[in-house]
Order: structure tokens, then sequence, then C-alpha cells
């Protein structure tokens, strides 16, 4: 099978400060990763990275293999750590938009979710509630037909309810040719939707395996694991 | 709102119990249609893939089967189920002794014991 993204010895400096430590990693197809680290790990700057929103200090990140390019950037949906919308726009323009920007927009994915959410399709971005602003932003991303999603703390500010449309958002969009990779540090929230647990500290991965596998060697959830790894 | 999957188990075999404890419950009655994986992973709030998993088991214990194109239904076996639902009334009676036993009851006295208990009142929700 072709890898979805390599990364060979990808490093990220920030004047002096090392967020990402020469790391060497494959994603494949397929599955529902989670990204997950303490806060200040690197989680943010290795989604950026992939996403092509930031170039590498050392090594290199292939996406079908090829380099952060117009090509990774039709592969890739990508929802930021922050609001990235125009906020003076209605929710129907914001459909617009990205159905202009990007060829492998779903229209009727985006209306049939947002349906489901009981909007004015005709209410301004930023009339909207935080949570609100989220989801949007999280159906905009989720209704492109891409081969990676990057989802940045897609369940950060949100409460539970909107957690489960958001969980349930990303279990119906799966595909088995795509890859979802979700950074989070909210573990027991998402860890019974991942197939694959990214865990990585200071910059380093710590750990990359089968959420099942971890359970099994470990006898214990990922959120238990989480806790005794990095504990303070 | 998803299924309670909250022990260190991993999932597929906690929603193997689940769904098997459920057919013994006859909360789903032999040669019921099942939801699609799909469906069925999202109102369980699990990944497909381990919904997958968790299906081909049961599969391959005989509580399921597929039909080729119509999808999956609880096995018609009846004596299977019965089977099952012995497996596991032996499980709680015997994960219930050592209970038991640790408060220092041994098997005897735990019969007297439920023997003198008044009787149980039936709960609706099962």
């Amino acid at each position: 099978m072709n890898p979805l993204i390599t990364c060979e010895n990808l490093a990220k400096n920030y004047s002096g400060v090392n967020a990402l430590n020469h790391i060497t990693l494959t994603l494949y197809r397929g599955r529902i990763i989670g990204l997950l680290g303490p806060n200040g790990s690197g989680k943010s700057t290795l989604i950026k990275l992939i996403a092509g929103v930031l170039t590498p200090t050392s090594g290199n990140v292939r996406i079908n293999g090829q380099l952060p390019g117009i090509a990774s950037k039709e592969a890739i949906a990508y929802l930021p750590d922050c609001m990235s919308l125009n906020s003076y726009m209605t929710i129907q323009q914001l459909v617009r938009f990205f159905k202009d920007f990007y060829s492998n927009f779903n229209e009727e994915k985006a209306y049939d979710m947002l349906k489901r959410l009981n909007l004015n399709l005709n209410q301004r971005f930023r009339t909207l509630s935080k949570g609100t602003k989220e989801k949007v932003q999280l159906v905009l991303t989720m209704s492109r037909d891409a081969d990676l999603y990057l989802l940045d703390e897609p369940i950060g500010g949100v409460d539970p309810a909107a957690r489960d449309y958001i969980l349930e958002t990303i279990i119906s969009n799966y595909s088995q040719d795509a890859s979802i990779l979700i950074s989070t540090h909210l573990i027991t929230d998402i860890e019974n939707i991942l197939d694959d647990a990214l865990f990585i500290n200071q910059g380093n991965i710590q750990m990359y395996a089968p959420v099942e596998e971890i359970r099994n060697s470990y006898h214990t959830s990922l959120d238990g694991y989480f806790r005794e790894a990095y504990r303070c | 709102m998803g299924w309670i999957l909250n022990s260190d188990k991993p999932i597929y075999l906690q929603i193997i119990d689940k769904l098997s404890s459920d057919i013994a419950a006859g909360i789903y009655s032999p040669g019921d249609r099942l939801p699609a994986v799909r469906e069925f992973a999202l109102e369980a709030s699990v990944n497909p893939n381990t919904m997958q998993k968790a299906l081909s088991e049961l599969e391959r214990a005989g509580l399921v089967y597929s039909r080729r194109t119509s999808g999956r239904y609880i096995t018609e076996d009846l004596e299977l189920i019965e089977q099952y639902k012995q497996k596991l009334a032996s499980e709680e009676i015997q994960q219930f002794l050592t209970q038991m036993q640790r408060l220092g009851f041994d098997k005897e006295q735990t019969i007297q014991l439920i023997k003198e208990e008044p009787s149980h009142e039936p709960t609706d929700h099962l």
C-alpha cells in the first residue's frame, strides 16, 4: 500500500526552540489517528508542517509522495486550531466560497450536515456562538473529498452535545480511502473512535500504535496510558 | 450519545460483550436485522473498523450471520443462544461467588442467604 504521508527527519525550530525533533513517520490510508500529547508537545507544529503552512527547518514531509504544494493542498483538508473564516460572510457565502476554492468540495454533503444544525444559512458567521462556529468550520472541512483530514483540536471549546455532533460527523465521513489525523488532549472523548494513537512529547514521537494494541499490552485505556506516561 | 464502553478492555471486545449479552437477553430477537456497520458505529460512537471487527468476531462465533447483499442478522439457532445464555449466567454466578467469598461466605452459606433474601423486584428496563 502506498503511504499517504511520510515524514523524514522532520524538524522545526522556532528561533532556538526545538518544537519538532527530527521525526520519521509514515501514515497510511483508511485510519483515524489520534495525535496526542500534552500542551506544547508539537502537535500543532506537526499538523502545520503536513498542511504546508509551515516550512521545516530540516528534513521533509511528503503527501502522496510529493512535497507540500498545490497537489497537497488539494489532497488535504485542514481544520486549523483557530478561526480561519471571514466572519462577515454568511454561512451560505462561506459554502460558496469553499466550493469556488476547492474542486473536491461536496456542496450537497455540506448542506446535508448543516441542515442537522438547524441554522439559518443567511446568518453571518460572526453572530454564531463559539461552539456553532467550530461546528460550521468542521462541516466545511469534512465536506471536502480529501485524502487526509487534519483536524487541530476540533473538540476543544465545545459542550458535550456539540462534541457528540463533531464525533458523529467524523465517523460518518470516514472512508477507506482517506485518513483523519485529529490532535487533542481530550483523550477520553475520542479514544473510542481512533484506530491508531500517535503520542508525541517535547517534539519526539513517544509511541505510534493501534489503540487496541495499547489497551492489550498496557491493560489500560488510552487516557490511563496518557496519564501514566505524562505524569508531572 | 453512544454506548458506555469505558473499561480497559479493547473496544471490540467490549462491543462483543455488549452485543452477545443483548442477544442472550432477547433485546435482539433471532432473525433481527442489524444496522449497517457505519450506522451501528455511529450509534455506538466507535470507529467503523472497530465495529466491523466486533461483528466479524460475532459472525465467527455464529451469533450473527450475513446474507450476501442484505446485511447482517441475528442467528436463528435458538440452541446456540441458549448455550450463550447459560455461559453468561455461569460467568455472572462465578463473579458473584467470588465477591461473596471476599466477604467470608462460602457457597453453601451464600445459597442459604439467597433463599432468605426477600424476593427480587423485577426491573422493567430489562
